[in-house]
């Protein structure tokens, strides 16, 4: 058992008590599990509902997981990882269902002026470049918002977009190359 | 070392989620006091979701079982509350759930439907399994009634415990049927009595001061003193002696 004193606190949680090991999860990785979505998805609603279905998904995956596999986990890149399905799950549904609302949302934020919860929301969304991120093709999106909004290290990219560490630093440096020419 | 400033842009966008967040996912647990003793309560953000009492089990074994056949059948993390929802203890204390939530979102519409329609039922009152049926416009599905009532997410505050057998027996029940028997006197059913009329074939009361036939829990049945009373071993014979099912407890053959 010793070999468990060497785990960190939300493997070693989750091993005790499933529940309890869930709310360490939660807490040592909303920021990072929502700020991806919030950057990937552009929408403050839509990446509260992709972090709640990831931690779903990641709560009942490791409820049939035994020990020893849990003790194996990597929680963070494992995370991401189903955060990223859950995102491309969401895209593809999107696409082939458009929600009927979008023909009318641009008009209602076009035409009424900025109010304090506008404004608020625009800050907490980032403003222009988050705005310029969102019009960057997909991959490099997911690749620069990895890699430079929540810090994950080049192998760790890989691993989450199951992508060779070439690919993942061609797709970050072409999208990075495209933000500065919109930026400029 | 960030000096670029596209890049200490982007680290700059990071967020973190509203606090309501974690209540979209986990459920919350709460052990209160309820009719039978401490029961164990799971409720999400759309309301009470399960209901468990283990009987005089220690605090320990209770939690441990409550959360092991919650995960089994919801797969949502449940972490402690730190108070009851709004109109919990209210509704276990007085048997009448009208303001509480419920989130029953995991149940069949069938299911839903049944749970639905024994709500009806007013405290201190039973009616059989077939009348379930016939509320919801199911009058066959006798057999499923009381199977979808077995798996009552909420038993006490929806009160399946208020369906019996028509041979007057309390019948089975999800903490056994002891609990029942207990619970239904407890709420002031007269069982025995019941029983007693029962064995007479008699299951409806008729008054001929007001010419109407009910249930004989129904609230205007037991207010019919004997020297009024006729009893009927089905509405159809009611009817054909000039009665007509109340429109309370509805005990007519065909749903209104």
């Amino acid at each position: 058992m010793n070999r468990l004193d060497c785990l960190d606190p939300v493997r070693k949680a989750l091993i005790d008590d499933l529940d309890q090991g869930f709310a360490e999860l939660y807490g040592t990785y909303r920021g990072l599990v929502f700020s991806t979505a919030l950057r990937l998805s552009g929408r403050w609603a839509d990446a509260e509902d992709l972090t709640a279905e990831a931690f779903l998904r990641a709560y009942r995956a490791v409820a049939g997981y035994d020990r020893e596999r849990i003790a194996a986990l990597q929680p963070r890149p494992w995370l991401m990882t189903i955060l990223m399905n859950v995102w491309r799950n969401c895209v593809r549904t999107r696409v082939r269902h458009p929600p009927p609302d979008l023909m009318e949302e641009p008009v209602d934020s076009v035409d009424t002026g900025e109010g304090v919860e506008a404004a608020a929301e625009r800050r907490e969304t980032g403003g222009e470049l988050a705005e310029l991120l969102r019009l960057l093709p997909e991959d490099q999106r997911a690749a620069v918002v990895l890699r430079h909004v929540v810090d994950l290290p080049v192998s760790e990219v890989a691993t989450v977009l199951g992508l060779p560490q070439g690919t993942v630093k061609s797709h970050v440096s072409r999208g990075l190359k495209r933000l500065r020419e919109m930026t400029r | 070392m960030n000096q670029d400033p596209l890049l200490s842009g982007l680290a700059g966008l990071t967020a973190d989620p509203p606090e309501g967040l974690l209540d979209r996912i986990a459920a919350r647990w709460v052990r209160v006091e309820g009719p039978l003793g401490e029961v164990s309560v799971a409720a999400t953000d759309q309301g009470v979701a399960f209901l468990r009492w283990y009987g005089p089990h220690d605090d320990t074994a209770a939690r441990e079982s409550f959360a092991a056949e919650f995960r089994a059948r919801f797969g949502r993390p449940l972490l402690q509350g730190d108070r009851p929802p709004a109109g919990l203890v209210p509704a276990l204390r007085t048997g009448k759930a009208a303001g509480l939530r419920f989130d029953l979102r995991e149940l069949s519409d069938f299911q839903r439907d049944v749970l639905t329609a024994a709500q009806r039922i007013p405290r201190g009152e039973v009616r059989p399994y077939a009348w379930i049926a016939r509320q919801i416009g199911r009058p066959a599905a006798v057999r499923a009634v009381g199977t979808a009532l077995a798996r009552n997410p909420v038993p006490l505050l929806i009160p399946c415990h208020r369906i019996v057998r028509s041979d007057g027996a309390p019948g089975e029940y999800v903490f056994g049927a002891e609990a029942k028997e207990r619970l239904l006197r407890h709420e002031g059913v007269d069982l025995d009595g019941l029983r007693d009329l029962a064995q007479e074939n008699v299951f409806y009361l008729a008054s001929d001061t007001t010419g109407i036939v009910c249930f004989p829990t129904c609230h205007n049945a037991r207010r019919i003193t004997p020297r009024h009373r006729h009893g009927f071993r089905s509405v159809a014979q009611a009817e054909s002696a000039g009665y007509r099912a109340c429109r309370t407890c509805r005990p007519g053959e065909v749903a209104a």
